[in-house]
């Protein structure tokens, strides 16, 4: 059944790629090759956006899925460990100090932020803590970066400043090269093979911790996999792209009634299924008619993914999840 | 891996506390709220070291055994188990499994299908946890347990949450793996379940063991009255009485 996903989940995407290179605010037709600069839009613009598309939903599906599977709940989001608000304070920060202006220092920072906020994290769960105190943590560690973000903001040197970190972290996938794509790629991968480790772990989770300890799960094994998985994978999309939220709770809800349920079954296909909806919400906002730019993704998701929430709790208050 | 006993030796809060179990029996552990009945099991279970003391299985420290050697070993299920998603019965089976890693798929499917077939769930194997009746899925989590194929089953009251009919049809599937030879080690609210389908009673009161022995003098009136703090006496035929409480 899963094998069977999979495969059609590729099939879609070896569809959608071709189909969304050509779409954007110079339509390419490809059987008029007279399209002027299409060599150019296609190579320096558009694959890499496509491949960061990918590469960003292929880690929010997959961490989303993973998420869920260790707290147990279908709401839950790879967010609400604090990785991502630690990234975007370790941009923000490099916006603030103005080392931005070096292309390569913002990712560099985004991931320290990561890091850190991934080291925090670890720190205040401790040996024994259990999922409830780590989220609790989360949560904090989140509420923490996003004051911060604020103060940085509130302080921010020059109003450009300010203009600059407030529309980066909106989050998009606009603008962005091979070098995006360079550094999100690693990082991404190895996160997503992190998260496939903790398969088996997550499964044995479905039942409760007791009973996962008593199947053989090392819990304290199982977290640092967690950490390490979220915040390579969260970071790094972060680092290059900003904050695009929903991915990860949206994916792998609409995934799991195709799978057999267990977390285990459900990382790879939200994976695919992270991908090809980051890459349509992505042409979507190319194409939209918008004056003064193009719609920003993160903003886009968050409109898609609000009501796709709601109705999700309004769906658990009636017993039907 | 041969089995032959489980010992334990607990401080503390399960004070100066020495018991031995044996495969091929069925063992209920009784006693009052917070007697620390839960406490052994999970030790027992290998889930929290004891305060001082060791628990050994088959004469080899539980401490040193490698998380996957133990959960092949002891299969346990807990208080109020969760399943926190809709699995089908066959899935949900299937993670009795996951200690078993590197084995052939094949011979793990033997084994899904012995513990379906055990717990009489051929019928439901598709069906959703979600729509399972509370016996069906008690079963369900009981399979979970066997398809692991462990010596020793340890449950923490397993029957909290069951009818009389499901309570006894569980009992009974315990008793069945207890004559396969597998150790069942049973936390029991009900004193006349223990008294009609144990084997061997601990009872414990604040962390202390009480009493250890055959049902009838374990559970014996004076034993109930001086514990649980009312006066009782049994009533009806050996294997099938009753508590008269007052």
């Amino acid at each position: 059944m899963n094998r069977r996903l999979i495969l059609i989940l590729l099939a879609a995407l070896i569809v959608a790629v071709p189909l969304s290179l050509l779409a954007g605010r110079v339509w390419i037709d490809p059987f008029a090759p007279e399209t002027r600069n299409a060599a150019v839009i296609l190579m320096q613009l558009r694959l890499p956006r496509a491949a960061l598309a990918l590469v960003l939903g292929a880690g929010l599906g997959a961490s989303g899925a993973a998420m869920q599977g260790f707290l147990r709940n279908p709401l839950a989001d790879p967010g609400l460990f604090g990785i991502a608000p630690g990234a975007a304070l370790g941009a923000v920060l490099s916006f603030w100090t103005g080392y931005a202006a070096s292309v390569w220092l913002l990712p560099v920072f985004a991931l320290i932020g990561a890091g850190s906020a991934m080291a925090l994290l670890a720190l205040i769960a401790g040996r024994e803590g259990g999922i409830a105190l780590f989220t609790l943590a989360g949560l904090m560690i989140s509420s923490l970066a996003g004051a911060l973000m604020s103060l940085a903001i509130s302080l921010s040197p020059t109003p450009f400043a300010m203009s600059e970190i407030v529309t980066w972290l909106m989050g998009t996938l606009a603008d962005r090269s091979w070098r995006e794509v360079g550094i999100a790629t690693p990082f991404t991968l190895a996160g997503i093979g992190v998260l496939i480790a903790a398969g088996r772990s997550l499964d044995a989770l479905t039942l409760g911790e007791a009973a996962a300890r008593s199947l053989g799960v090392d819990p304290q094994r199982l977290q640092a996999l967690m950490i390490a998985g979220i915040g390579l994978t969260v970071g790094a999309g972060v680092a290059v792209a900003g904050i695009i939220g929903f991915v990860g709770l949206m994916v792998p809800h609409l995934v799991r009634p195709l799978t057999d349920r267990r977390p285990s079954s459900l990382i790879v296909p939200s994976a695919l299924a992270g991908a090809l909806l980051l890459l349509a919400a992505d042409c979507l906002c190319r194409v939209l008619p918008l004056s003064g730019g193009e719609l920003r993704l993160g903003i886009a998701l968050s409109l898609l993914g609000a009501p796709f929430f709601l109705n999700l709790l309004l769906r658990m208050r009636k017993g039907l999840v | 891996m041969s089995l032959q006993t489980l010992d334990l030796g607990v401080k503390d809060r399960i004070a100066d506390l020495t018991v031995m179990l044996h495969l091929g029996e069925v063992t209920a552990i009784c006693g009052p709220n917070g007697a620390g009945k839960s406490t052994l099991l999970s030790c027992l279970a290998g889930l929290q070291p004891p305060d001082r003391g060791h628990v050994a299985l088959g004469g080899q420290p539980m401490a040193g055994l490698h998380p996957e050697t133990r959960a092949r070993a002891i299969g346990y299920l807990p208080q109020a188990p969760e399943v926190a998603w809709d699995l089908s019965v066959e899935v949900l089976v299937s993670l009795g499994r996951l200690p078993w890693r590197g084995v052939p798929g094949s011979e793990a499917q033997v084994a899904i299908d012995e513990a379906i077939a055990a717990m009489d769930l051929d019928a439901l194997r598709h069906r959703r946890v979600s729509q399972l009746s509370g016996g069906e899925r008690a079963r369900t989590l009981m399979a979970r347990v066997l398809a692991t194929g462990p010596g020793w089953l340890l449950a923490d009251e397993p029957l909290a949450s069951l009818d009389l009919a499901h309570a006894a049809a569980l009992l009974a599937c315990f008793r069945r793996q207890a004559v396969l030879g597998r150790g069942v080690v049973l936390v029991l609210h009900d004193l006349a379940m223990a008294m009609n389908h144990a084997d061997r009673v601990i009872v414990l009161d604040r962390g202390r063991l009480v009493a250890d022995g055959a049902p009838e003098f374990a559970l014996g009136a004076d034993v109930v009255e001086r514990v649980w703090g009312c006066p009782a006496r049994w009533v009806g035929e050996p294997g099938a009485r009753a508590l008269s409480v007052g």
